[in-house]
């Protein structure tokens, strides 16, 4: 396993003596039939962190994730990934450049089993089927959904489902990793557990994250910075800390009585 | 390579397909000429359906007009011997690249344009009427009046220029589906197979994990109608005429997909089994019902709605998946041998 993931650690170490970002989006904004979807957004992720995206619904959050992976272009703005522009770039092309992602509602491969679902991302960067089944193995393991590889994934539960998001875009070995809301819907214990697989993985095998979440205890917990949306704009961001005391945030967001 | 094929196959299935192997083989020696050109027929729809199972099955994409590539395929080797007297073997390579070309700017119109579903199974209809219309007035093969082959002798099996007895026709047939069979199956555990399933099921999805969408559903027209075409050589080297108004007739292309629908879409066994049981089931009950003394037009068509009908209201899957359930033939764990 560790020799598979060597690729994603060592472009890290390059980076950090050039640029400091692994993900740069610059004033990147988006329209829909005029309606502002985002506006203007800029943040960064350095290689090697973890960065929360949140904000109440509507406001962007899943546009400016959609126009990273490359599900649209921006209108504005720029989208670089180790200092390469890569927006309007088409989905398959980011992830082949490096970005694996998951989707809010999920979707996965229903007719295949488990751990075809993963195969399918671990052949990006493997040279056959037998080496790529191999990863997905290893990585069906990690995510704990070892005894059910077999299944096909209609039988999963949401929770798995999530779960099996997760696997397929780590098959595909990114330098980054968006997560979209893959906490939502699991119970306290399944999502300490998810939070300690992002940590293990950031840990062990340098994995920079992007997550976009609800669950502010996850947030809490795995997020070394959060940059807050709020109709399309970045209203605050900062140490965990220093955003859930911001009175915009708590404003817009998080409520004056929210604990964490 | 052989390993790699077997692997994950499990034994009783390697054992069941060695007996229909052994039975399609030995067939001849007590089939009457009647039955022989049911096996024929059976075999040429297990072929074909195995060929658009590619697109269908594997890949997700709807073609409702593969009597296209059908009719390309028999008017490219037919015309390229009766009037330059080449061989269909060589012939076939024009018959492929014509098909393969016709798949390709369909499928760069529809793939290329985002026409998905219903849409794009309407414009492969298109194709087929298009091609339809367009050699009804081609005179270099005779337009309308239909291309004659000059018929053959049977007594003695000429192979090199596909001039024989039925019997000949029956085991070139049986070596072709069984070359599809192994081609599908290894396809299918390829990359190419696993990203053309991952596209059926969600092609979104599937683009996330860097497959090339466009790219690979191309792959599966032109592979497809590439196979397609092959069953239309012998089909008019078989039959000996070609008119356009039946072969590419929408009708031939629904008579295709029937056998791989109610035998089971994306699965291997699927398309032979839909064969057998439509075609054989049809000539049987028609050959009952003459030996009775009962005519009835049109009991073919009645069969088929019939046969449809109950797969779709019992079966959805079709027949094959929860047959092989019931033989113990599942897919077993990481192959999906039992197919």
């Amino acid at each position: 396993m560790h020799g598979a993931w060597a690729w994603s650690a060592a472009p890290a170490a390059a980076a950090d003596t050039e640029m400091s970002a692994r993900l740069d989006v610059a004033a990147i904004s988006k329209s829909f039939r005029g309606l502002r979807a985002v506006q203007g957004a800029s943040f960064e992720v350095p290689a090697g962190g973890i960065v929360g995206l949140i904000g109440p619904n509507g406001a962007g959050k899943t546009t400016c994730f959609n126009m990273i992976a490359g599900v649209f272009a921006p209108d504005a703005g720029e989208v670089r990934l180790d200092g390469r522009r890569i927006d309007g770039w088409r989905p398959d092309q980011v992830c082949a450049a490096g970005v694996g992602r998951t989707f809010q509602i999920v979707k996965p491969f229903v007719g295949l089993t488990v751990l075809d679902n993963v195969i399918v991302g671990a052949l990006l960067r493997s040279n056959d089927v037998p080496s790529a089944k191999k990863l997905a193995e290893g990585i069906v393991e990690k995510l704990g959904l070892g005894p059910k590889r077999d299944l096909p994934a209609s039988a999963l539960t949401l929770p798995d489902r999530k779960r099996l998001e997760v696997a397929r875009a780590l098959a595909t070995q990114p330098r980054l990793l968006l997560l979209d809301e893959v906490m939502a819907g699991l119970r306290p214990t399944e999502c300490d557990q998810m939070v300690a697989v992002f940590r293990e993985l950031n840990r062990a095998e340098g994995i920079t994250i992007l997550l976009i979440e609800h669950v502010m205890r996850a947030v809490m917990a795995l997020a070394q910075r959060i940059v807050v949306l709020h109709h399309g704009e970045v209203i605050s961001r900062g140490t965990p800390e220093e955003v859930v005391r911001d009175p915009a945030v708590l404003e817009s967001y998080l409520g004056e009585e929210t604990e964490v | 390579m052989i390993a790699r094929l077997l692997e994950g196959v499990p034994r009783r299935g390697l054992v069941a397909l060695g007996a229909l192997l052994l039975l399609l083989l030995a067939f001849p020696a007590f089939a009457s000429g009647y039955l022989l050109s049911v096996g024929f027929l059976i075999l040429y729809f297990a072929f074909v359906g195995q060929a658009w199972n590619i697109m269908m099955g594997f890949a997700g994409q709807l073609s409702l007009g593969h009597s296209l590539y059908v009719g390309l395929g028999a008017y490219a080797a037919a015309a390229l011997y009766v009037h330059f007297g080449i061989s269909p073997w060589i012939g076939l390579g024009a018959s492929v690249g014509i098909a393969m070309l016709a798949g390709a700017v369909l499928g760069f119109l529809a793939f290329r344009f985002g026409v998905a579903g219903v849409y794009f199974a309407i414009l492969t209809i298109a194709f087929a009427e298009f091609a339809r219309i367009g050699f009804d007035h081609f005179s270099w093969v005779q337009g309308s009046s239909g291309f004659f082959l000059p018929v053959a002798n049977y007594a003695t099996n000429d192979l090199w220029n596909l001039r024989g007895s039925p019997r000949m026709f029956y085991y070139l047939m049986l070596a072709m589906s069984v070359a599809a069979f192994v081609a599908c199956h290894a396809l299918l555990r390829s990359r190419m197979g696993y990203y053309w399933q991952a596209i059926r099921e969600s092609p979104e999805a599937a683009q996330a994990l860097g497959v090339n969408v466009f790219r690979y559903k191309m792959a599966a027209v032109v592979i497809s109608a590439a196979m397609t075409s092959l069953a239309g050589v012998v089909f008019a080297f078989y039959y000996n005429n070609l008119f356009p108004e039946q072969i590419f007739h929408i009708s031939r292309s629904i008579e295709l997909i029937l056998g791989p629908i109610i035998g089971g879409i994306g699965t291997l066994v699927g398309p032979l089994v839909g064969a057998l049981l439509l075609t054989g089931l049809a000539e049987g009950m028609r050959e009952v019902m003459l030996q009775l003394g009962v005519e009835v037009p049109g009991v073919k068509q009645v069969f088929y709605g019939i046969c449809l009908l109950l797969v779709v209201m019992f079966l959805p899957h079709g027949v094959w998946p929860p047959l092989a359930r019931r033989l113990g033939l599942e897919r077993g764990a990481g192959g999906r041998g039992g197919h």
